[in-house]
């Protein structure tokens, strides 16, 4: 019997993602482990090695982990896959007992980077946001839609926007994005 | 589109990240046995449902995730004012707009 081999694929393989040269383009974050916290952000700080932010909207990042505030007591962490089974130890020994919830959720959603001198214009295309860097700094993230998919949209830089999206609205995301480029200059 | 101040994010967002969940400020009995029928069903279905200013639950679904409360005036389609959730309805510092 021939050996059976499990081989990972990303959602986006085969995919062609779009980019117009100098306004925007869109790259694959690549894997990641993901986890959502839920409880008091002082018990996985120090195990997680990233503060977590208690300003409304706000991501700290470090060292290539990253904690993103999604609600009051909600936040997304994110860092090298390779860390994931570690840190979910780390972590769940850190809030031992304690009122808290950790979901591991690194394959349910996927990266996606879009940069360019024109993202704020093309994330327009399918988010009513003011992504202008007075009301939209970097550092800034928040759950919210693009067009009929919900986003985790995080600015990295200047002009450069991090999106977690779930597995299945990927292609739809995509897609979305390849049509607005055609509309921006 | 109506733009809604969430008080968790502190952040004026649009109206299709909430989700409207009915009359604010209507609390479980905490003993349902030892409710009459009547009040039960009053508990239930009976709201007042104003010409005005009317509290109302919202949740930022595809924000925060958190429900909050809003003083909307059903005839303008206008939000005054958004609060949490298990706060009380606070007054607006003029005289009420609208009828009961």
């Amino acid at each position: 019997m021939a050996d059976q081999i499990a081989r990972r694929r990303s959602v986006l393989d085969g995919w062609a993602l779009p980019s117009r040269a100098g306004l925007a383009s869109l790259t694959n974050a690549g894997t990641a482990a993901r986890f959502v916290y839920r409880g008091a952000p002082e018990l996985v700080g120090d195990a997680f090695g990233v503060s977590l932010p208690t300003v409304p909207l706000r991501a700290h990042a470090q060292s290539g982990r990253a904690a993103l505030w999604l609600g009051p007591d909600e936040w997304l962490l994110l860092s090298a896959e390779a860390d994931g089974s570690t840190l979910a130890v780390a972590l769940s020994s850190a809030l031992n007992g304690k009122p808290a919830a950790l979901v591991d959720i690194s394959h349910r959603q996927v990266g996606l980077i879009v940069s360019g001198s024109s993202v704020e214009a093309l994330l327009n295309a399918g988010c009513s946001l003011d992504l202008d860097m007075t009301t939209f700094p970097v550092g800034m993230c928040t759950r919210t839609l693009l067009a009929k998919a919900e986003i985790v949209l995080w600015r990295t830089a200047g002009d450069t926007f991090r999106i977690e999206v779930a597995r299945s609205f990927a292609p739809y995301i995509v897609a979305l994005l390849d049509e607005a480029m055609h509309g921006i200059a | 589109m109506l733009l809604i101040t969430c008080p968790y994010c502190c952040t004026a967002r649009p109206e299709s990240e909430f989700r409207y969940s009915g009359e604010a400020h209507i609390a479980r009995p905490l003993e349902p046995a030892t409710v009459s029928d009547d009040d039960w069903a009053a508990f239930l279905y009976m709201r007042t449902n104003p010409k005005g200013l009317h509290a109302e639950r919202w949740r930022h679904i595809h924000g925060c995730g958190r429900f909050f409360n809003a003083l909307r005036n059903t005839v303008t389609d206008q939000i005054l004012k958004t609060y949490p959730a298990g706060t009380p309805r606070p007054g607006l510092g003029a005289p009420a707009e609208g009828g009961r």
